[in-house]
């Protein structure tokens, strides 16, 4: 028997995390011991591919036996052996183990162009890249285009800056390619800080040559011959890609000098940053890369008149820049054709929090929030309601439940008071306590706040400590209308863009939870049960059966009474864990 | 030259002047803190932003420049609200004693809570306090009443080109602060406490003994080196108390470590106030004309014995230019020698 065997491992962070080396590695000495006896060794490869989004089932295995293809779920190395011997040597696959149909109804609304080859190219092999079609846009451009017809095609594709504010990238190139001067930089923007984002650690990981190649079209385009990646050192594995991929760019002659033998010269550095969620910001991640604090500057001057040790400057994020050598193929008006008349294209999402598939997604723009949510997420966790869904991140806000029919595009999220940001979105079910989420992000922002300006190193302290306060339970008539006023201040006097977003999240919960906000401070509770100054438990003496079954999981040894008697808790000695809560069979425990 | 209108008022500026500068030029107030027309614009205090007709939102005068036709409006009711604001949350962050500060009367932020009115505070909160004080001889450091202007950061790298100082870490307890906290161990310059707005950096010989209201100014010359560095001495209850300089002097107010902190010396017992005069082996004080008389008639004598070539005359890099002038004419034409020189060689 001599069948073409393909093994591909998911080996991106959530991949790794959940066993993907332990499995690969099993599978390679699996193979080796029946290859001896069955000789199927010859033809078989093994790929280390990147994030193929999701991540809730990692590891995923996909076994290509003569081009057909079945997907594994939940696969740990002492499951190797099985798949080895009744699949790929008996030709059976394992039905109980396969990906179930949630995982194509979890596919089936994605349309992928940023992901379409993460998670099939091996991201440390630019031949397999190169076998999917890649670095033809750069051959396309070199060979065939002007600069400025570059970005004419760029400009009808519609491509907007997924970094988060959504600027035509087209137009930020045109200016670029009037700027002049000895030299110009073109930067990546990788430092991805909003907490629990994975979008462009993910693409960097999975496809780090579609960033490379998108960078290269970017350089030629604007004539810049100098490139920096700026990536944060916490993404070691994506860093190790980027470095390995820019070597092999580098040796195939696709960075260097005389590019293809087309007279363009461009060559990438990588620059780690040290994890400040501040140095995302143009003018911050400038003055980093120079080695000064990373810290914000006023604009004008703008990057592009002068950025980088004084020369044009563009900046562009890591999504956006994938895009561009999938738009040079297809064609820009394939791109247009995707997205709304405003927000062209895909856009990729993590998704999180209270939703059955977490992971990472690619959807096209307009699509309503709905179908991201029940089609592609599968709805809440646990068969809880969804309250919220808060995107954008900590400059975000949160779109309720009763509006799910919103489509993600720029505007109509910026309509609902939220915004599209770099792709967080986190969904939010009945039992979060949405001051709390309020005060979750403004922990984030205050404690990211560079200090440069004073609206937003004290004025995001005081919002923090007025939730703060408003969460304990401690809360003062006023405090919504403080925040609100404080808020409005900090965002249209703070310097950059960090200050200028940090009130979002609490302006966004107030404005549709108002009524939550009351309760907190009039009635001191919290309707969601999270905010555990406001909470208490106690035992409903007609459902206890003495059973004891709290006593015993108490830690703080609250829980009295006899075996076959109503219990009680004592209050004083109550720590508000929820144990008992969760332990009483008997509905007997009342949390409020 | 750009024709603008503030409040206005038309006026017409060089180009690429700041709006700040085109308000000043025109004696249109604006509040700063972080502002110092000899440093780069920082655009970090946020107290100038002020709204141009055309611009989504308020800009910061200090950092923008002007163009031409711009209408600008320094003041309405959006923008003192706003500038409020950030001077309540500064005092919400500040340690309420200004009656024992020695900045008191000479302080920005204790002016502009005067201006807005500031006697209660909605931002009541936390603030940093710090208990370290640095031992280094000559500033004192206090970073509680620090109001990350960023100005001694700024004067340092770019006047100084030391670099002795920055910011360190984020959020609220962003602090300026030496290499990895340690004391200040610096050229002691000085620019940054004479740029500092609040009562974060002082001299340490000066804590205590008096404050502005209280001082005499008085201008003179630095006498240490032959630069002539103008410098105004504070002098109170009949002693210096303070060393400080003018910003529209040929120095632009920047001093070094001798002109601004070697002042001691003026109030030490030991320092001769008159001639002395070897009489019987030991010193006897005595009056200018006593002195000189004798020095006189010496000189005479030591002439008349051995000629003009027998005497020299050293003088100091730490009198005037016109005093060495004076001392060589005096050595050439009225003793008659070429035998003449100080330290930084005539
Ligand atoms: C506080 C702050 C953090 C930011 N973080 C990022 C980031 O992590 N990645 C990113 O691409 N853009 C980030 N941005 C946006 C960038 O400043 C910039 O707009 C973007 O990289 C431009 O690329 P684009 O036009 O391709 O979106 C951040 C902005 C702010 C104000
Ligand atoms: S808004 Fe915040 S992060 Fe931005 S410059 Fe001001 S202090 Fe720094
Ligand atoms: S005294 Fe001079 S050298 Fe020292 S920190 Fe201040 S400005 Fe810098
Ligand atoms: S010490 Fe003074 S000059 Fe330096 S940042 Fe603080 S307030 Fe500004
Ligand atoms: S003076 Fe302009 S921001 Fe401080």
């Amino acid at each position: 028997m001599n069948k073409d065997v393909s093994i591909k491992v998911c080996m991106g962070t959530g991949g790794i995390a959940a066993g993907g080396v332990e499995v690969m590695s099993t599978f390679e000495k699996a193979l080796a011991s029946v290859g001896i006896k069955a000789a199927v060794q010859k033809n078989c490869s093994m790929h280390k591919v990147g994030c193929r989004g999701f991540c809730a089932r990692d590891v995923l295995v996909d076994v290509i036996i003569d081009g057909t293809k079945s997907t594994y779920q939940y696969i740990k190395p002492d499951m190797v052996e099985r798949i080895v011997q009744e699949h790929v040597v008996g030709g059976a696959p394992i039905g109980d183990w396969l990906v179930t149909d949630d995982y194509h109804t979890f596919h089936d609304k994605q349309v992928k162009v940023v992901l379409s080859d993460c998670g099939e190219v091996d991201p440390e092999d630019i031949d397999s890249y190169l076998g999917r079609g890649g670095y033809e846009a750069v051959k396309k451009v070199l060979t065939t285009m002007t600069p400025q017809e570059t970005i004419d095609v760029i400009k009808a594709s519609g491509l907007r800056g997924r970094g988060g504010a959504g600027f035509p990238t087209a137009v930020k190139w045109d200016m670029a390619i009037k700027a002049t001067g000895p030299k110009k930089y073109l930067i990546c923007n990788a430092d991805e800080g909003d907490p629990g984002a994975f979008m462009d650690r993910s693409v960097v990981e999975g496809n780090p040559h579609a960033v490379i190649e998108g960078m290269i079209i970017g350089a030629y385009a604007i004539g810049a011959p100098h490139g920096y990646v700026y990536i944060r050192a916490e993404y070691p594995l994506a860093v190790e890609r980027l470095h390995l991929a820019i070597k092999q760019a580098k040796e195939r002659g696709y960075l260097g000098k005389n590019i293809l033998g087309k007279g363009l010269d461009f060559m990438i550095k990588v620059k780690l940053g040290a994890g400040a969620f501040v140095c995302g910001e143009e003018t911050a991640l400038i003055a980093s890369i120079e080695g000064k604090r990373g810290q914000p500057k006023a604009k004008p001057p703008f990057p592009v008149q002068k950025g980088l040790w004084g020369y044009p400057t563009i900046i562009n994020n890591v999504e956006t820049l994938a895009n561009v050598p999938y738009i040079i193929r297809k064609g820009a008006s394939w791109y247009a054709a995707m997205g709304t008349e405003k927000s062209k294209g895909t856009k990729v999402f993590a998704l999180t929090g209270k939703i059955l598939n977490s992971g990472l997604i690619e959807v096209p723009m307009g699509i309503p929030l709905k179908e991201v949510i029940y089609d592609i997420g599968g709805g809440i966790e646990n068969g809880k309601k969804l309250k919220a869904v808060q995107t954008g991140g900590p400059s975000g806000g949160c779109i309720p439940a009763n509006m799910v029919d919103t489509t993600l595009d720029y505007e109509s999220l910026s309509k609902v008071g939220s915004i599209m940001g770099s792709g967080g979105m986190v969904v939010l079910d009945e039992t979060d306590c949405m001051v709390n989420v309020a005060k979750y992000f403004l922990q984030f922002t205050q404690s990211e706040s560079c200090g440069k300006c004073i609206p937003c190193r004290v004025g995001t302290k005081r919002l923090l400590e007025i939730l703060t306060r408003i969460t304990e339970g401690k809360g003062r008539e006023g405090d919504i209308e403080l925040l609100e006023s404080l808020a409005a201040d900090v965002k249209t006097s703070s310097l950059c863009g960090l200050g200028q977003s940090a009130p979002n999240p609490v302006l966004s919960t107030i404005r549709y939870y108002r009524d939550e906000y009351e309760a907190h401070i009039y009635e001191k509770r919290c309707p969601a049960g999270v905010c555990k100054d406001l909470l208490s438990y106690s035992i409903l003496e007609e459902f206890c059966k003495g059973c004891t079954a709290c006593t015993r999981v108490c830690p703080a040894g609250a829980i009295i009474g006899e075996k076959k008697k109503p219990h009680k808790i004592i209050q004083d000695i109550c720590i508000k864990c929820g144990a008992c809560f969760e332990t009483c069979k008997f509905k007997a425990i009342k949390k409020g | 030259m750009a024709n603008l209108t503030i409040n206005g008022k038309q006026i017409i500026v060089p180009d690429g002047v700041t709006i700040l500068d085109a308000a000043r030029r025109n004696d249109i107030y604006i509040p700063t803190l972080c502002d110092d027309p000899r440093l780069e614009p920082h655009g970090g205090c946020r107290l100038c932003l002020i709204q141009v007709k055309g611009m989504p939102r308020p800009v910061t005068a200090c950092t923008t420049p002007v163009t031409e036709g711009m209408e600008i409006e320094t003041t309405n009711e959006q923008i003192e609200r706003q500038r409020r604001t950030i001077v309540e949350l500064l005092l919400s962050d500040h340690p309420n004693d200004c009656m024992i500060c020695d900045k008191a009367g000479d302080c920005t932020l204790q002016e502009l809570a005067y201006f807005y009115d500031i006697r209660s505070n909605r931002f009541v909160g936390e603030r940093r306090q710090y208990t370290k004080k640095d031992q280094n001889p000559f500033i004192e450091r206090d970073m509680e009443k620090c109001i990350l202007c960023g100005k001694c950061v700024r004067v340092c790298d770019e006047i100084q080109g030391l670099g002795a100082i920055d910011v360190a870490g984020r959020g609220f307890t962003a602090k300026v602060s030496p290499a990895f906290e340690k004391d200040l161990n610096c050229e002691f310059c000085g620019q940054c406490v004479s740029i500092c707005p609040t009562g974060a950096l002082m001299g340490k010989q000066s804590v205590g003994k008096g404050r502005q209201k209280d001082v005499k100014e008085v201008e003179t010359v630095c006498t240490y080196c032959g630069c002539g560095c103008n410098v105004t001495l504070h002098v109170s209850r009949n002693e210096v108390v303070r060393v400080t300089s003018r910003p529209d002097t040929i120095n632009e107010g920047w001093l070094c470590v001798k002109g601004r902190f070697g002042y001691s010396f003026i109030n030490i017992p030991a320092r001769l106030t008159t001639p002395l005069i070897k009489k019987d082996g030991k010193f006897v004080p005595a009056s200018w004309d006593e002195a000189l008389d004798l020095i006189a008639e010496k000189l005479g004598a030591i002439k008349e014995k051995h000629g003009p070539d027998a005497i020299g005359g050293l003088s100091s890099a730490r009198c005037t230019n016109e005093e060495n002038y004076l001392f060589q004419k005096f050595i050439r034409a009225g003793i008659g020698t070429n035998n003449v020189d100080h330290c930084a060689r005539y």
